[in-house]
């Protein structure tokens, strides 16, 4: 690693998830093992074989002005909420319109808007829709609006790789930074995703929990009786600086933003390679790209989603790449897993894990399953040690697509 | 058109508040879209779409280009 080499940091933090509106809220009811997973009533709940979701604890449009939120599609509400409040807690930082950039990114797109455009398209024509309907569907659709909202001309950039989309947006914001393209970039995934279509394709897929009796215990990452995950929506998005830009202007920093790892399996479309060869090579060079060893790594936020087949071949990889000794933990088993937004509120919450020094405890896992060898944070939350440490974020996408993203003490 | 002026006039006043934040009361028959209300060309589409479920009428792109004002509009769906 070059000793010059432009460094990146962490200044803002936002999200809004299944378990809170808000940063603060949101890692509040992670601490305190609350589930955001409940029993669904929309009218085609009966058409699928899944009945829960976890939906946003607040509603985006109760939030946004309400001609702001009639033009945004439900994943850009969650995205322009969420890259707000990033931006306050970052303290507004004045930055040259040419030097800002904007990576926030989907694993579907405004599917809803597709949708609920389609009917009227059929049922009343073509001149009923929304002059707004393609910027509400389209999968750059969040990363534009925020990119207007904020007045950002360095670039505005929509990474989609699925379930890693957040994550790879995160990855292309700190190279953005780190080329010299920009000084300040707002990053992050948004998803909203919660629809009968979605539901049905997932569960055709044979992807998703049927817990129908137990919606809170339904996502349950490495319990021997997960079946499945269970989709959830919001938005996780960080601004980014160089360390130059924010030390000059005063500005508090969470973290460095120090290395990212990409790969892709080439190994099936949906499943996971099952030596982990793909995400071990995500993981090394993520490493490699911070300049540290797996034994600075002192935390895991791992992608696993409450899938069978992920979520030991996951912890076997970290064992392998970086060692048995990070605590690992899977926020999923409390939020769901947002698909696009995955990477984004688990990077919010992988530094928010380095910064207070605590990982909050994965839930519903009542009998671990067998083959797993890392420290995995059950039961109670667990401190993490003070000094120089860095920790992980793991997302990993249908089509093969894996993205680690380190982060380092400040 | 069963609606009087004043009727119509309210309903657009809550369509027009409904897509663009402006106050309903702002909406009067010699307000200018463009120049007195600050609505550009797409919200003038979105207003159209609501107005013709709201009111019933067809308002055919050529002709919403000629719909400048407020009264422009009161005047197009009363007759």
């Amino acid at each position: 690693m070059s000793a010059n080499r432009v460094r990146v940091v962490v200044t803002g933090l936002g999200a809004t998830t299944p378990v809170g509106g808000d940063v603060t809220s949101t890692w509040s009811a992670l601490l305190a093992g609350q589930s955001g997973v409940t029993t669904i009533t929309e009218d085609w709940v009966d058409t699928v074989p899944v009945k829960f979701a976890g939906t946003a604890a607040v509603d985006p449009a109760e939030v946004l002005p309400r001609p702001e939120a009639r033009r945004l599609d439900r994943s850009e509400q969650f995205a322009m909420v969420a890259a707000r409040e990033a931006w306050q807690d970052a303290g507004a930082p004045e930055v040259a319109p040419e030097r800002l950039g904007v990576v926030v990114s989907s694993g579907i797109g405004g599917i809803n808007t597709t949708l609920s455009a389609y009917d009227t398209y059929k049922e009343r024509g073509w001149n009923r829709l929304s002059p707004f309907t393609v910027p509400m569907l389209m999968p750059n659709g969040p990363a534009a609006w925020i990119g207007l909202d904020r007045g950002a001309q360095a670039g505005v950039h929509a990474t989609v790789s699925a379930c890693a989309s957040g994550a790879e947006a995160i990855g292309y914001a700190m190279d953005m930074i780190r080329s010299g393209r920009a000084d300040v970039v707002v990053a992050g995934g948004t998803e909203a995703a919660i629809h009968g279509l979605n539901v049905a394709a997932f569960a055709a897929a044979r992807a998703m929990s049927t817990r129908n009796d137990d919606p809170a215990g339904a996502s349950r990452p490495w319990d021997r009786d997960r079946d499945g995950f269970v989709l959830g929506e919001g938005a996780g998005i960080i601004v980014l600086e160089s360390e130059e830009f924010a030390r000059a202007r005063g500005a508090r920093v969470y973290a460095y933003a120090s290395g990212v790892g990409y790969s892709a399996d080439s190994h099936h479309i949906t499943q996971p390679e099952p030596e982990g060869r793909g995400i071990i090579m995500a993981m090394t060079q993520a490493l490699n790209d911070a300049d540290i060893t797996g034994l600075d790594v002192k935390h895991v936020n791992a992608h696993a989603t409450s899938t069978p087949a992920g979520d030991v071949i996951e912890v076997q990889a970290v064992a392998k790449a970086i060692g048995t000794h990070p605590l690992v933990t899977s926020t999923k088993s409390m939020t769901g897993h947002l698909l696009g937004g995955a990477g984004g509120i688990e990077s919010v919450f992988t530094i928010k894990a380095l910064h207070d020094r605590i990982v909050p405890a994965t839930i519903n896992l009542d009998n671990l399953d067998d083959g797993i060898e890392v420290d995995l944070v059950y039961g109670a939350n667990r401190r993490l040690p003070e000094g120089d440490i860095a920790a992980v974020n793991n997302s990993f996408g249908f089509g093969g697509h894996n993205a680690t993203v380190v982060f380092k003490g400040a | 058109m069963a609606a009087t002026e004043q009727e119509i006039l309210e309903g657009l006043g809550k369509i027009i508040n409904e897509i663009t934040g402006i106050p309903a009361s702002e909406v009067t028959p010699e307000k200018s879209f463009v120049d007195d209300l600050d609505i550009d060309s797409l919200s003038m589409v979105e207003i159209a779409v609501a107005a013709q479920d709201e009111f019933g009428v067809e308002i055919p792109d050529d002709q919403l280009k000629n719909l400048k004002t407020v009264k422009d509009v009161l005047t197009f769906i009363q007759h």
